[in-house]
């Protein structure tokens, strides 16, 4: 028996095929992922994400706590109230430990981290705040639900009263606001509009339930992992984790090299690393024939002895095809060979993003 | 609890085998094996005129979750293939035991099918991988 969001009983009645996901009873899809994942895409769908987790960081020194726990500066949303930012947390070798999104709430900031990483991130995380002024407090009194697709932020307004939905028209793409016991974000791991609402618990369920009302289809976890890997976004466990730099996981634009006197753990190692010369990189992967690309596949280039691995690999259903997401060595071209089964299949190499907007951008 | 047909021989790999009238012997997969799988979106099968052979791999089923391999559950040569799995994979999920069907087979000696499982050794199987 596993950990129950306060929507477990919903998930149920909903038919929701439920599986261990990090400790948590949580629904794998409702029926069919791939018709979950093309609700997204076109209209509006749900997510029960209360697994992940919420600590809000308080205190005198908040600021300059992250300023040192995370590799991206919390120093670039302070312009603007609610304004989010992805970092990766780097432990001191210039592994991932994590990788989170802190909001700005003006006195104080808000970090959402992953489900199957809380432990080791509130025993590194209260370490680190052991030599500052912060208070860190977990908030698992709170349900999130991401409502996400084209038609996502208009069905959501249907249902919230006026003064919510005029938070929701003023929000910013990477922006939440609070309201009452309610924190309202316009981000999302789908590639597609949408929000992120943090809610008390005793609440969800009345929200999940009018929002189904309004046509949003309910959506697992099989259609999120196939929507983030399409939009080219990471996954903790796959693109990176403490072993691996986040030069080499896509993640070189959420490092703040500037300022340089601002010390971050991790900075040292990944500084050595970029002069080094990074020896590898996160790409995409895209093969048009029958098949698809799979987590551990090797991957190798022509005139090149070092393979690479891919990280995530999957159907998608956007375009009818297997995309993947691959850590290769930096010189590789537009095609490799990776070995599916036993078959070597030649596969063409672009950017780690397949789809935006419900929109192939490759 | 999945279907599970009692005029049916099974595998432990979860493939079925259904005696046609005529003597062939029609092959797909369960309705557990669709259920585990999640939404089928590649169909492999053998070429009509191959031969296949028991314990051998016959055919590939790819979900968005993961590839299985498909096993006959008789030797003999392949007299039909479901040409709709190739542009309809999801009829695996929607029709396992009927529409959803993956290739027939001529078998050298039907008697194969005996080492087969019946319904309800299949059924026992299922409840003891539960």
């Amino acid at each position: 028996m596993g950990n129950k969001t306060s929507l477990y009983s919903s998930h149920q009645a909903m038919n929701g095929k439920l599986v261990d996901f990090g400790g948590w009873d949580m629904p794998l899809h409702y029926g069919s992922q791939i018709e979950e994942h093309h609700k997204v895409r076109q209209s509006a769908g749900m997510f029960d994400v209360s697994h992940m987790t919420v600590v809000d960081v308080k205190g005198a020194e908040a600021k300059a706590y992250l300023q040192y726990l995370l590799a991206n500066d919390v120093s670039k949303i302070e312009p603007l109230l609610g304004k989010a930012l992805y970092s990766g947390m780097l432990n001191s070798e210039g592994g991932v430990i994590d990788d989170l999104i802190v909001y700005n709430m003006g006195d104080w900031f808000r970090t959402v981290v992953n489900c199957g990483t809380r432990e080791k991130d509130l025993a590194w995380m209260g370490k680190v705040a052991a030599d500052f002024k912060v208070e860190l407090i977990e908030r698992e009194d709170l349900a999130m639900i991401a409502i996400q697709g084209p038609e996502a932020i208009a069905r959501t307004k249907s249902v919230v009263s006026a003064e919510r939905g005029a938070i929701i028209d003023s929000l910013k793409i990477f922006q939440g606001l609070g309201s009452g016991e309610w924190f309202i974000a316009r981000t999302g791991y789908t590639g597609e509009d949408g929000l992120e609402i943090m809610l008390p618990n005793t609440e969800a369920e009345l929200f999940w339930k009018a929002l189904a009302g309004a046509g949003v289809a309910p959506c697992g976890l099989g259609a999120r992992d196939t929507l983030r890997l399409e939009a080219g976004m990471n996954l903790y466990g796959h693109e990176m984790d403490d072993s691996v730099s986040p030069l080499a996981a896509n993640m070189g634009w959420t490092i703040a090299w500037e300022p340089a006197s601002r010390n971050f753990i991790g900075r040292e190692a990944i500084q050595a690393e970029k002069a080094a010369g990074v020896k590898q990189k996160l790409v995409g992967l895209v093969l048009r024939e029958r098949g698809v690309l799979r987590a551990e596949q090797v991957v190798s280039v022509a005139g090149n002895e070092e393979k690479g691995i891919i990280t995530s690999g999957t159907f998608s259903p956007t375009l009818g095809y297997s995309i993947a997401l691959a850590r290769v060595p930096v010189g590789i071209g537009s095609q490799c060979t990776v070995d599916m089964r036993g078959k070597q299949v030649v596969v063409n190499v672009v950017a780690p993003s397949f789809v935006r907007n419900g929109k192939q951008v490759f | 609890m999945s279907d599970i047909r009692k005029e049916l021989k099974y595998l432990s790999s979860h493939e079925w085998a259904r005696v046609e009238e005529d003597g062939t012997v029609t092959i797909g997969i369960t309705d557990h094996a669709q259920e585990a799988l999640g939404d089928v979106v590649y169909v492999e099968v053998p070429d009509v005129g191959s031969s296949v052979s028991i314990g051998e791999e016959a055919g590939v089923v790819e979900s968005v979750k993961a590839a299985s391999d498909i096993y006959s559950l008789v030797s003999g040569t392949v007299v039909a293939v479901n040409e709709l799995l190739q542009d309809a994979p999801e009829t695996v999920n929607t029709s396992p035991y009927d529409d959803g069907w993956f290739f027939r087979v001529q078998p050298d000696d039907l008697a194969e099918l005996d080492d087969a499982l019946s319904d309800e050794d299949y059924r026992d199987l299922l409840a003891s991988e539960e």
